[in-house]
């Protein structure tokens, strides 16, 4: 076992088409346990990278190790089942499935992974007590268990969002702007809940947004920019 | 895989108003389906049993399936009839094992009546082989007695005993009634399906009798014989309309419907009662695969509904799909969860249907038999009605792929964030 979370090396990507975007990373590397900020504005590459780490996009071009595993050398069903075994995803916002209830959208990775269930049973009796647990430290009162999810605040909503990231211990968690829908004061209280359970699981975080306010919070931050091979970034770059 | 049907069916649940819809409309559409397919089998089964046994079928000289027509369904009328002597030549020919003849023309209240001998009850043959059977009373065996079918005597409340008049020619208004002539009911035949449960049967001397003072299909003026004197005539039939022939063998057939076709004092023709059925019904059915054809365009329909109601959904549920895969559902399941979604409605409204057509039949069947005389309904379903259900499944599996195709595209497009 490396001492790297995520080890990237010459990565290539371009999208199809003869105008499609270009990401090329010549170095990255994150340690496991690392709490990482990456800043990048629309159209660094954000969602492709994204894309690569989750494991939706494959690289034409060098190697991209996510916990030891390199993900180009992976078949598209292999890429899923390790995708939700190790990594857990974090959005934006609309994160939840509004026909499962509370509870049903925290477990959502248990019912693909056997990997994260059998996690997800070594701290709890049941898997409903472990989801119940994960809320409780996220701040969120049991009373809400039953309520349809579409009626929680997007405060809220996130939080079961990360929940769902969360279960399972999976050693990733990458976070695309969870907190760009919450306002100020909700979006510090978040980001220190977030943090907390990614210190006391000692799980690997990729935080990613565009509001460099947030940076301070983390061990290291980084700009995309830097990341990228500006020699071949098209100058017209927009994705 | 259990994962996936609990999340097609909370999806489905949660646009429920839409689906049941949909469903509601598979549900209908198939039970119109099945319910042709039930009819028309049924019609198809009960026209191809409507004789059996007989070998040869031979009237005047006219298209086989007009004389089917007569002959067999006693529906229109015989352009020329058909003089004893050949059917006697007939009867006594060697290959002949038995001969039965038909008269029409009179009629009873709307029902026909139909000249013969009780042979007809003797080889007449239906369905499996079935000969007809007596309800009450037996066969006629004087002048003016009468056996009636199964729906005259239900029809019109007649028992065995009971007296009636015949009318000459096949009713309408201005009927003239065999009025001095009343006939005594002898017997009263068990339900067939037939036509001859909407018949009246007499012997061919009865005809006769009725007929002495009659010339030309109308009384003669002025001329009026008793009944208690028509038995100082001649009483022996001198035509009839056509005959029910039964061979020794099976293998004369060719033989016999030579001899009948070119028998030489009048013009005759034989037809094999099977092929001439054949081509009757290739008439009947040209309405029977309209309403087919009718009912699976509906069927057509209501599966594009379907599929055009769950593409309109698809967009909305962009996001929610996205979120299964970034949880590690795979394009395949995402593929799988659609066209599961899909399959599940068109097999939930196709035994929705099933049921519907079963309730229908149980309410319905009384009122067919008592208004239409349709009796031996059977709402079991048939082989091919079974094939058509499985073949609605098998399409609402198949288009239900087109929804899930879309989505496929749409997640790897997608990958974990949608493009809203």
């Amino acid at each position: 076992m490396s001492q790297f979370a995520i080890d990237i090396h010459n990565l290539l990507f371009q999208w199809p088409g003869k105008d499609g975007f270009r990401l090329s990373i010549p170095r990255f590397c994150v340690e496991r346990g690392e709490r990482i900020f990456l800043q990048g504005a629309s159209g660094s590459g954000k969602s492709t990278l994204l894309g690569l780490l989750g494991g939706v996009l494959v690289a034409q071009q060098g190697r991209l190790n996510v916990l030891d595993t390199d993900l180009t050398q992976l078949s598209s069903g292999a890429r899923d089942r390790f995708r939700v075994d190790y990594i857990g995803l974090l959005f934006q916002q609309f994160n939840l499935v509004p026909y499962l209830s509370l509870r049903e959208n925290v477990l959502l990775p248990c019912r693909f992974s056997k990997r994260r269930k059998q996690r997800a049973l070594e701290s709890a009796r049941s898997l409903e007590q472990s989801a119940s647990l994960l809320l409780e430290t996220l701040g969120l009162d049991n009373s809400l268990m039953h309520k349809p999810v579409t009626t929680l605040s997007v405060g809220q909503q996130q939080r079961v969002a990360a929940a769902r990231a969360l279960i399972g211990h999976p050693e990733l968690i990458i976070a695309d702007e969870p907190t760009s829908a919450l306002d100020a004061d909700r979006q510090a209280g978040f980001l220190e809940l977030l943090l907390q359970r990614c210190q006391d699981d000692n799980v690997t975080l990729i935080f990613v947004s565009h509001d460099p306010r947030l940076a301070s919070a983390f061990s290291r931050s980084i700009n995309l920019g830097s990341l990228c091979d500006s020699a071949l970034q098209p100058s017209e770059a927009s994705a | 895989m259990s994962t996936l049907f609990h999340l097609a069916f909370a999806s489905a649940w949660n646009r429920r108003t839409t689906l049941i819809l949909m469903m509601t409309s598979i549900a209908l559409s198939v039970m119109l389906l099945l319910g042709v397919e039930q009819l028309r089998t049924q019609a198809r089964d009960s026209f191809s049993q409507s004789i059996s046994g007989t070998d040869l079928v031979a009237g005047s000289r006219t298209s086989p399936v007009q004389l089917m027509l007569y002959a067999v369904f006693h529906l229109g009328e015989a352009t020329h009839n058909f003089r004893w002597p050949g059917f006697q030549a007939i009867q006594s020919h060697p290959s002949v094992a038995w001969a039965i003849p038909v008269s029409l023309g009179d009629s009873h209240r709307g029902f026909t009546v139909i000249g013969t001998t009780p042979d007809y009850f003797r080889h007449f043959r239906y369905g499996e082989r079935q000969p007809l059977a007596f309800a009450t009373g037996q066969s006629f065996t004087d002048l003016f007695e009468a056996v009636v079918g199964a729906d005259v005597a239900n029809r019109l409340h007649y028992q065995a005993g009971d007296s009636m008049t015949l009318s000459h020619g096949t009713g309408g208004p201005g009927v003239v009634e065999h009025a001095g002539k009343p006939f005594r009911i002898t017997g009263i035949l068990k339900r067939t399906g037939l036509a001859v449960d909407r018949s009246v049967l007499v012997s061919l001397e009865s005809m006769e009798a009725i007929h002495l003072d009659w010339q030309g299909g109308a009384p003669l003026p002025g001329l009026s014989i008793p009944a208690e004197y028509v038995r100082k005539f001649d009483l022996a039939p001198k035509e009839i309309t056509a005959a029910l022939i039964g061979l020794k063998s099976r293998a004369a057939v060719f033989q016999m419907q030579r001899f009948i076709n070119q028998y030489p004092s009048e013009p005759l023709l034989a037809v094999m009662p099977g092929v001439a059925l054949n081509q009757l019904w290739s008439i009947v059915s040209v309405v029977e695969n309209v309403l087919l054809a009718i009912s699976v365009l509906v069927v057509v329909i209501s599966l594009c509904g379907l599929v055009a109601s769950v593409l309109a959904g698809l967009g909305e549920r962009r996001r929610e799909l996205a979120i299964l895969r970034s949880v590690g559902a795979g394009p395949g399941t995402i593929l799988s969860l659609l066209a599961i979604e899909g399959f599940l409605i068109v097999v939930a409204g196709s035994l929705l249907g099933l049921a519907g057509l079963g309730i229908l039949g149980a309410v319905a069947a009384p009122l067919l038999q008592t208004h239409l005389g349709i009796s031996r309904v059977s709402w079991e379903l048939s082989a091919e009605a079974w094939q058509l259900l499985l073949m609605v499944m098998a399409t609402g599996l198949l288009v239900s792929l087109i929804p899930g195709y879309r989505a496929w595209r749409m997640s790897l497009a997608d990958g974990l964030i949608p493009r809203l």
